[in-house]
């Protein structure tokens, strides 16, 4: 009897510990609904947003992901392949609204999109910094 | 002799919040904060993990036919998960021509069952409380009001009172406004029914978008807003008749260093209200606290 009850339980965390090792391997991006994903940064390529988004990086991810955006020990770089390639604008800024539980990203709906959009301009800056070295 | 002995109250906890505040100063290489404006409403954003926040809110108020007196508290907020943050209150208040007293201590925690932005971002909140004389006003519920204040600190610091504070708290974010509602309910677990209460609080940045450089009184650093709360009677009578209910703007400003000050005149909108009370605040949040123990 009590075996029976005890194998839902392992199988519900053995589930849970699935479904946060996916998430944090970038399963968020399959996540993205699709009007979220062809969201256009209307701040592209604007100097003014990399600058400001600079400051609210500063301010608000440097923490855990590193004043040069290259990540931590517990948190990921934001110079990948995955964040500067794969993802589009639009995922990025989903991913900044809605957060990510598994990843332990919180969401950041508090700053507000404009905010949102210059980080996303300044990280996206970063590739642009990179490949002209 | 009123006058005197507040300003006394004040000076010696504005040192011991200085003095506290001074330790994470230097601790701290960097912080940010943006807060909301409210004193009494809670908006559905938690504080993100490992961060922590230090707080003191205190009110002046001038009850008709008492002393006038100012309430405080301090407060640790920190982010456990995204999804939780957990919070310690030490509460004191000082009631002119009477005493200064510490009125005890809270803890809260609130969860986001939902961590995704959505149109209402619902949050849960949980507090227990074990005070006796708290002028700190952080809600109104039940059938508080004006008279609650005239009890002597000599003798209303008898009545020792736990209680459990549970709150929906609902939060919606659009074009920069964030307006938030609290539904609020409390039990005193020696007496009584359940008492309910109100808050709600709409709030903007003066501008959303960040500026290119650091600025200082720059429209970015602001946010005001307004807020409403007060009673919702108990369960023996419920209604906003009878109990108090206040209504108030209010402003703060982030400083380049992280420090936010906010204050909120809140005017008493019937005859069981106070009928004046000024709020003001600090806060100060320490980014990954103990990632710096780490080094």
């Amino acid at each position: 009897m009590n075996r029976a009850r005890k194998y839902p339980l392992l199988l519900i965390i053995v589930a849970s510990a699935i479904t946060v090792f996916a998430t944090s391997n970038g399963a968020w991006l399959a996540k993205v609904p699709g009007p979220y994903r062809d969201k256009s940064n209307p701040y592209r390529d604007q100097p003014d947003a990399v600058a400001a988004g600079r400051r609210v990086f500063e301010d608000h991810c440097a923490h855990c992901h590193g004043t040069d955006a290259e990540g931590t020990k517990k948190r990921p770089s934001l110079r990948s392949a995955r964040v500067q390639q794969e993802a589009t604008e639009g995922d990025l800024f989903w991913l900044l609204k809605n957060g990510s539980m598994g990843y332990g990203m919180p969401t950041w709906a508090k700053l507000g999109d404009p905010q949102i959009w210059q980080v996303i301009t300044y990280v996206r800056s970063l590739h642009q910094e990179q490949a002209a070295k | 002799m009123n006058v005197l002995r507040i300003p006394a109250l004040v000076s010696r906890s504005g040192w011991i919040i200085i003095g506290l505040l001074a330790v994470f100063v230097l601790a701290a290489i960097s912080a940010s904060c943006q807060e909301r404006p409210y004193f009494v409403t809670y908006s559905a954003d938690l504080e993100e993990p490992g961060n922590l926040e230090l707080e003191t809110y205190n009110v002046v108020g001038n009850p008709q036919g008492g002393d006038p007196f100012i309430g405080s508290d301090v407060e640790f907020e920190y982010g456990v998960m995204t999804w939780w943050t957990t919070e310690f209150y030490l509460d004191g208040q000082a009631t002119a021509s009477q005493s200064t007293i510490f009125t005890g201590f809270r803890w809260e925690n609130r969860f986001r069952p939902w961590l995704g932005h959505h149109a209402v971002n619902p949050v849960l909140y949980a507090e227990f409380e074990d005070t006796s004389a708290d002028k700190s006003l952080r809600e109104v519920v039940g059938h508080d009001g004006n008279d609650d204040f005239l009890v002597p600190n000599g003798i209303a610091r008898l009545d020792k009172e736990r209680e459990l504070e549970l709150k929906l708290i609902l939060g919606s974010n659009a074009h920069g406004w964030d307006i938030s509602e609290n539904f609020i309910t409390e039990k005193n677990f020696a007496e009584g029914g359940w008492e309910f209460g109100y808050a709600i609080g709409v709030s903007r940045p003066l501008q959303l978008a960040a500026s290119t450089h650091e600025c200082v009184f720059c429209r970015e650093k602001f946010q005001v807003g307004a807020e409403m709360y007060g009673g919702l009677g108990t369960t023996d009578g419920f209604g906003t008749t009878q109990t108090s209910q206040y209504l108030g703007p209010t402003i703060n400003w982030t400083a380049p260093n992280g420090l936010t000050v906010g204050m909120s005149p809140q005017f008493g909108l019937n005859s069981y209200s106070i009928p004046f009370l000024f709020r003001f605040s600090l806060s100060y949040e320490i980014e990954q606290v103990f990632s710096r123990f780490h080094r």
